[in-house]
């Protein structure tokens, strides 16, 4: 019987590979899911340009219906591949997006959305990334789902696809 | 990167799928494009020497999580550099050990820490090399008193002959 | 049409890989000579289309024919000559081919070497390496072909990842290799005895200077890869308990027990289904290195570009190849029957010790590695397992090993006596007390635990290793002759053990003595560490054959004299657009200054990491010595006159003793 023993750890190790294979390593779910929403305050970036300082936000003012938090910024790779979806679910009306502008400049940030379009509303500015630290972002484009009561449902990490939207995030929203 | 090549259905079999780059270190190659982040221009934070020992001691166990094998004390990530600089800034308002790990699991999980927490999850972990130990050690002296005890009922050569039956049937 | 070629080779390759496994089973299975017999020329058949085919890949990357795509995604025509050659293993596909390269030739070899052995196992060996090759070239073929052609053909490479052209990085992977894929002999040789039920001391002769050679290898290419890390990463660090090294250490850990098991089953005639299934564990351990750092389940520094196809074909293929052997172990295993009484204090005993530790410490190393992985299976969350954790489980772990060590080179085999022991050990014993205390206060003016324990426990290894060969030279009456009259296995583990003695003062004396600054320097300011003085004279810029540079100066002073000027880069490579930090070291005995250049700050000044590495070079060296034991105790003529001992007594129908 003893003589079966490492075979047995070899199946167990195998079972454990093949579920491994499934599942990416670097993706890191975030210990935030189920609490309230990290306490920001942030300058809005205002698109197109206004005169005069622009207001403050906080988590205040987005409590009442549930929101998209799109952590972004114009340097970013995988925030150009998700733009396009972002437009076209912005213009559905389906949800509010939120951006996060991270680590950014605002000339390029205006640049980059002059071109490809604003799916945000509104876009605020985390210009030495501190609030991505307090939400733990790790690299953008990160999105949270944020409910009406400001309760962070669901964190997407990487950039947003039709699939994640319908299978992941959409459910969440339908809910009461 | 994708091959182009179409395919060709006689040779399916050998056909390659998309071939890869080796990734190697990905980290210690900076892409150019990070350098477009823009980096804000911070205060120093000045240290007494107690707790300049505690940030080194402390950075080398904490876990980049852009770059993910490096410690926050090896890495030149920007968000590396961002939550050095937080760390810093917390070990210079008296913060412990544990309040400053307290606040770096909150945002982005035990993932941070190279030195896993001791709790259920990682009792095996902790304490799985030790009991390897004596498992072992077990396993040696019950070697040692099965190797004296008179051996009557095993024959002492097995005749390959009769194994070569065996092994044929 | 090269690369065609090439691509039919190893087409070839695989047809000629199934018969060498098939054949010979069916030949052992019908006692048929002449089918036995076929195993050698398959093998000598498979080398050869192997070697066309590896020759061929070079050919398009000295060439730089860019239609082939895996030329096209690792080479540039601005890429030097020596690193088009190496750019052949710079990536997966490649290095997959020099994988298969190394398990021909060392088929091959088992082939022309085997031919003293009893017929049925040399086939046997040969059959079960080929089901090995079979498994590779399918891989290759199927999933990761290196001839792959891309049309329409770039115009210019996308060039050899940076960090890869060095030259540690041009010979590591094939010394690596040849470690890893060399236990596959000694595990097609447990296989092979697993089959004939004959495992003997004979088979433990056979089996040994295999896996010597094998384990020298990967002695070597672990010292090779710790080498061009610190040189090339810029982290100052010599080794980080990344997943892919633990890939490879773990494999250096089982080896290293299995060549002490082999000893005692040669001379003992003992722990014969242990050494069966260290044999089977080293080898699968090289293959699940292969699978942790192809297909992506871990986070690892150097990762391939992970395709789940690819993991999932290693995993199926691991779990045929393990799978069986351990099957065929647990079903035969019970039938080897080791008579003899085994004392634990005797070298058998301690040699047994030597193994639960090493064995031990491979299985928490292992655990360590994977635990990530199972908890994240598990629903239970992700963590990290990294150095904090292996270094406190470790270290203490092997700290006996060296005591052992010590032990091992006076106490003979069946019983040892306690009193003689004690009387020659004595004064190594008290010689390393001496050093452990000098050492540290000496070289550094204070003491720290792991200083002294390090220092004790390396001059101990050192010193009573090397008593053995002094005994033996003085028994003779001339200098000359005693040198000569030592056998090389002697000399091989003497050097071996002393190597390990060297890597642990090393090890201790770097951790406790080594300075680290990050430091921010405009041009012409310094910095003070350690009794060094690190002046940034500026940075400018130049240019390589295939990068621009920025690249600074620092002048290094120790009181009033110049050590050294070092100029660190930090390298721009066009054809990646990759930025990449070359650093720069000065290199000595006692001690290594390392600087490696950081960003450039606005005003001017720069962001630079200083090191000093006390004592660091000691654990190459140590490395390195433990290499060359292994050259001459593979080589050792005993090995040589026994084969064809042990062939004639087989043959006279004796059992071999």
């Amino acid at each position: 019987m003893r003589f079966a023993i490492p075979l047995l750890v070899l199946a167990v190790l195998i079972g454990f590979f093949a579920v491994g294979l499934n599942r990416d390593p670097r993706t890191l779910p975030s210990p935030l899911i189920g609490k309230a929403a990290p306490a920001f305050e942030l300058p809005v970036l205002e698109f197109p340009k206004k005169d005069g300082a622009p207001p403050l936000l906080t988590n205040a003012d987005f409590v009442g219906k549930p929101i998209l938090v799109n952590f972004f910024a114009s340097w970013c790779a995988g925030c150009q591949v998700e733009h396009p979806f972002l437009m076209r679910l912005a213009q559905s009306g389906q949800v509010q997006i939120v951006g996060v502008d991270y680590k950014d400049a605002d000339a390029d940030v205006r640049q980059w959305l002059g071109v490809r379009g604003n799916p945000y509303a509104p876009i605020l500015v985390d210009l030495d990334g501190r609030t991505g630290i307090d939400w733990g972002v790790y690299g953008v484009p990160e999105t949270f789902v944020v409910d009406a009561r400001g309760t962070i449902l669901h964190k997407h990490i990487g950039a947003m696809t039709p699939e994640a939207w319908e299978k992941d995030i959409k459910p969440l929203l339908v809910k009461p | 990167m994708s091959a182009t090549r179409p395919p060709n259905r006689l040779f399916r079999l050998f056909a390659p799928r998309a071939s890869a780059l080796l990734l190697i270190a990905l980290c210690a190659l900076s892409p150019l494009r990070a350098s477009a982040q823009v980096t804000t221009v911070k205060p120093e934070i000045p240290l007494t020497a107690a707790q300049e020992k505690q940030l080194e001691v402390l950075l080398p166990d904490l876990r980049c999580l852009v770059c993910q094998n490096e410690s926050l004390a090896e890495s030149r990530a920007p968000l590396a550099l961002d939550l050095k600089y937080e760390v810093r800034n917390l070990v210079a308002q008296g913060k412990s050990d544990a309040e400053i790990k307290q606040y770096l699991t909150a945002r982005y999980g035990d993932f941070v820490l190279f030195r896993p927490p001791f709790d259920p999850r990682t009792w095996l972990l902790w304490l799985g090399p030790i009991g390897l130990v004596i498992i072992g050690l077990l396993a040696l002296l019950w070697n040692v008193r099965q190797s004296r005890k008179p051996k009557a009922t095993t024959t002492p050569t097995v005749d390959p002959a009769a194994l070569r039956k065996l092994l044929d049937e | 049409m090269i690369p065609e070629l090439g691509h039919f080779a190893l087409i070839l390759a695989l047809g000629i890989a199934l018969l060498q496994t098939v054949a010979p089973l069916i030949g052992y299975a019908r006692r048929d000579a002449k089918l036995l017999a076929f195993a050698g020329s398959a093998a000598q058949g498979q080398f050869f289309c192997i070697a066309v085919a590896y020759v061929c890949l070079t050919i398009s990357f000295v060439d730089t024919d860019f239609s082939v795509a895996y030329v096209a995604a690792n080479a540039h025509t601005d890429l030097p000559l020596i690193y088009r050659v190496s750019a052949v293993w710079g990536a997966h596909e490649g290095s997959l081919l020099l994988w298969m390269f190394m398990l021909s030739g060392w088929t091959f070899a088992v082939s022309v070497f085997n031919r003293r052995l009893p017929a049925d196992l040399s086939a046997l060996v040969i059959a079960i390496l080929g089901v090995i090759s079979t498994g590779l070239l399918l891989f290759m073929l199927l999933t990761s072909n290196p001839f792959e052609r891309l049309f329409p053909v770039p115009l210019q490479g996308r060039d050899l990842n940076p960090l890869l052209q060095d030259f540690g990085l041009a010979i590591h992977p094939p010394t690596l290799y040849m470690g890893y894929v060399g236990f596959s002999v000694a595990f097609a040789f447990a296989v092979a005895a697993l089959i004939t039920g004959k495992l003997d001391a004979a088979w433990a002769r056979w089996t040994r200077p295999w896996t010597t050679t094998a384990w020298m290898f990967l002695t070597l290419g672990i010292t090779l890869g710790s080498w061009w890390a610190y040189n090339e990463l810029g982290w100052g660090g010599w080794w980080f308990w990344d997943p892919v090294e633990n890939a490879s250490f773990m494999p250096w850990l089982a080896g290293t027990a299995l060549i002490h098991s082999l000893a005692v089953t040669e001379k003992r005639g003992l722990l014969k289904s242990w050494t069966a299934l260290l044999a089977i564990l080293t080898f699968s351990l090289s293959l699940l290195g292969t699978f942790l750092v192809r297909s992506g389940v871990l986070v690892s520094v150097h990762a391939f570009a992970s395709d789940p196809a690819r993991g999932l074909f290693i995993l199926i293929f691991m779990a045929i190849v393990t799978g069986s052997a351990l099957l065929l172990y647990a079903w035969r295993a019970p039938k080897l029957v080791s008579i003899g009484e085994l004392n634990l204090f005797s070298r058998e005993g301690l040699l047994l010790f030597n193994n639960v530790f090493l064995v031990v410490a491979a299985a928490a190393i292992l655990v360590g590695t994977l635990y990530p992985l199972v908890l994240d299976a598990l629903n239970l969350g992700k963590i990290s397992v990294g150095p904090p954790y292996f270094n406190a489980v470790f270290l203490p772990m092997i700290a006996p090993l060296f005591v052992l060590v010590g032990l091992g080179a006076v106490v003979p085999w069946k019983k040892g006596k306690v009193g003689e022991t004690w009387q020659r050990l004595k004064l190594p014993a008290l010689a390393a007390v001496a050093i452990a205390i000098v050492l540290p206060l000496a070289l550094h003016g204070r003491a720290t635990l792991l200083a002294v324990t390090g220092a004790l426990l390396g001059a101990w290894t050192i010193i009573a290793a090397s008593q053995d060969v002094w005994r033996r030279i003085r028994a003779k009456r001339q200098f000359i002759t005693g040198l000569t009259s030592v056998p090389r296995a002697v000399w091989g583990m003497t050097l071996a053990h002393a190597g390990l003695g060297v890597w642990a003062l090393g090890v201790a004396f770097v951790i406790s003595y080594g300075f680290e600054k990050d430091v921010r320097l405009a041009p012409n300011a310094s910095t003070e560490i350690g009794d060094f003085t690190f002046g940034f004279v500026g940075a400018q810029e130049a240019k390589g054959p295939n990068f621009v540079a920025q690249q600074g100066e620092v002048t290094i002073e120790h009181g009033d004299h110049s050590v050294a000027t070092l100029y660190p880069q930090k390298r721009f490579y066009p054809s990646q657009r990759n930025v990449m930090t070359e650093s720069a070291v000065e290199a000595s005995l006692l001690r290594d200054l390392y600087v490696s250049l950081g960003e450039r700050f606005d005003d001017g000044s720069w962001s630079l990491r200083i090191y000093v590495k006390p004592m660091i070079r000691l654990i190459w060296l140590g490395g390195v010595l433990m290499f060359l034991g292994g050259c001459l105790a593979a080589s050792d003529r005993r090995y040589r006159l026994a084969m064809a001992a042990d062939r004639k007594a087989v043959l006279d129908g004796a059992q071999p003793a």
